[in-house]
């Protein structure tokens, strides 16, 4: 069987797929892969279904060899890579010989770059998924050197695609408001300013700093309750936090608004210094 | 019923307490649609995570009529032995005005059921029928509680299934294996599942 084996991780990598739904009411979060647009295009790429986990790697820095014949592709921030020290490209796919390094630099932009290969990466699942929630601790530990990656069965039909466009970076990502956007004084603050990206940005959520905080109504206590991916919760500061795949279940602070769901992916490629704008959208189609 | 929503994917159910949001809980669990990918109970909410057909979901909530605990099947509480040690023993008998043993044997004593899971995999919030144990959460959240400490918080009883940081009222432990991803399913404090505490 062949498989990767893991010469350097980088600041954090993961193996994630499309995470384990229907699992809330214990207390168990989705998690999965915090691009799942590039994940999803990473799996195509090699003839997978998007199902398959792929090497979620953030900020770059991941080396593999390959242990027998590998079909890979990268996808996701745009990054430098390299097959044994020579420039290849994402978006594509790399055929790596038995003992061929892959290498996948810093993202000139955006945050996180997705490794697939054919047959998916093959770790034991727990309820149903590979992937690794770092808010709750299930799933495989993080990719760490040393590690041996397996590469699994799951291809199904070859090749799906050749190649793929890289998606195109947005003016703006688009929110619909609530369900507590009637806790706040006003929800223009929130369309009419650039917030930035904080250093406070992980799987679970990224923080973001803005000129005018969010204002409450009134400070009353909100009792817990649940929470979705790209919801921007706002704590007491006034400072939203916009939440990623690993989010909290439940949360206690009131939700302005709900990034929509076609702009979810964006959100995961959000790197500390990035300044973002949100636009309003409702709920009609269109 | 306030129904909201929760972006394009999701809606948040908001009901006046928690009886009324288990019973409906209850009854979204029990006529589930494909259409719903999971269900949310919390304190006083229900979040309900759909596939984009909001209106066909919405119909759905609408015509819902909740469930009263007597029409389930009457299932035998699960045991769990605790050992009455907790550091806040002392504190939340200061704060009910009961003697140490009055609380132990309020909490031991009276049957509870899981009203919603959340905070970590398989810690399930549960709530009594003796108003009497009712306090608030500590000041100053611990960074570290261990696994199997048994606390109180607000209307609330829990247990916590791994170490974690965290500002329950300790009041005592157990060994109970709450939770096991390789088991199914993996948590035994599930919403609706009753529990009677066993003083070691």
């Amino acid at each position: 069987m062949s498989s990767l084996h893991v010469l350097a991780s980088g600041p954090l990598c993961t193996v994630q797929d499309r995470g384990r739904p229907g699992y809330s009411a214990i207390g168990v979060g989705r998690s999965g892969a915090a691009d799942v647009r590039a994940h999803d295009a990473a799996n195509r790429l090699v003839g997978n279904s998007i199902g398959c986990a792929t090497l979620e790697s953030t900020l770059g820095g991941l080396r593999v060899r390959a242990h027998g014949r590998v079909v890979a592709a990268v996808t996701g921030a745009p990054s430098p890579v390299t097959i044994n020290g020579v420039a290849d490209g994402m978006y594509c796919t790399i055929v790596l010989a038995d003992g061929d390094e892959l290498f996948i630099g810093t993202p000139l932009s955006g945050l996180r770059t997705y490794l697939a290969v054919r047959g998916g990466i093959g770790v034991e699942p727990v309820l149903g998924s590979r992937s690794t929630d770092t808010m709750s601790g299930l799933g495989p530990a993080p990719v760490a050197a040393g590690d041996n990656c397996p590469v699994g069965d799951g291809s199904s039909e070859w090749p799906a695609e050749h190649w793929a466009l890289p998606p195109e970076r947005p003016g703006a990502i688009s929110v619909v408001l609530g369900p507590r956007a009637d806790w706040f004084t006003d929800t223009e603050s929130l369309f009419a300013q650039d917030w930035a990206v904080t250093a406070d940005a992980d799987r679970v959520g990224v923080r973001l700093d803005g000129e005018t905080p969010l204002k409450r109504t009134s400070s009353k206590e909100l009792p817990s309750e649940g929470m979705v991916v790209g919801a921007l919760q706002v704590p007491p500061d006034g400072m939203p936090v916009v939440f990623l795949a690993d989010h909290p279940v439940t949360g206690g602070y009131p939700v302005i608004g709900v990034v929509r769901s076609f702009d979810i992916p964006l959100l995961g490629q959000l790197r500390p210094g990035d300044s973002v704008r949100f636009t309003l959208r409702d709920l009609a189609p269109g | 019923m306030i129904v909201h929503d929760a972006g394009d994917r999701a809606l948040l159910v908001e009901f006046p307490d928690l009886t009324e949001t288990m019973a409906f809980y209850r009854a979204l669990a029990d006529s589930t649609i494909e259409d719903v990918e999971d269900l949310v109970p919390a304190a006083r909410t229900v979040l309900v995570r759909h596939n984009g057909n909001r209106d066909r979901v919405l119909t759905w909530v609408r015509d819902t009529e909740p469930s009263e605990a007597t029409t389930e099947l009457t299932v035998e509480p699960i045991v769990i032995p605790v050992v009455y040690d907790g550091d806040d023993l002392h504190d939340v008998a200061d704060a009910t005005g009961l003697t140490v043993a009055e609380v132990v044997s309020a909490h031991s004593e009276q049957t509870w059921t899981v009203a919603f899971g959340g905070f970590a995999p398989g810690f399930g919030y549960l709530v009594g029928t003796d108003a009497r144990l009712h306090v608030p959460r500590r000041t100053r959240p611990r960074t570290t509680v261990p696994a199997g400490a048994v606390g109180l918080a607000g209307e609330f009883s829990g247990v916590y299934p791994r170490s974690s940081p965290g500002g329950w009222q300790l009041i005592g432990s157990t060994d109970a294996p709450l939770w096991d991803a390789q088991r199914d399913p993996p948590a035994m404090l599930r919403p609706g599942v009753t529990v009677r505490f066993e003083k070691l």
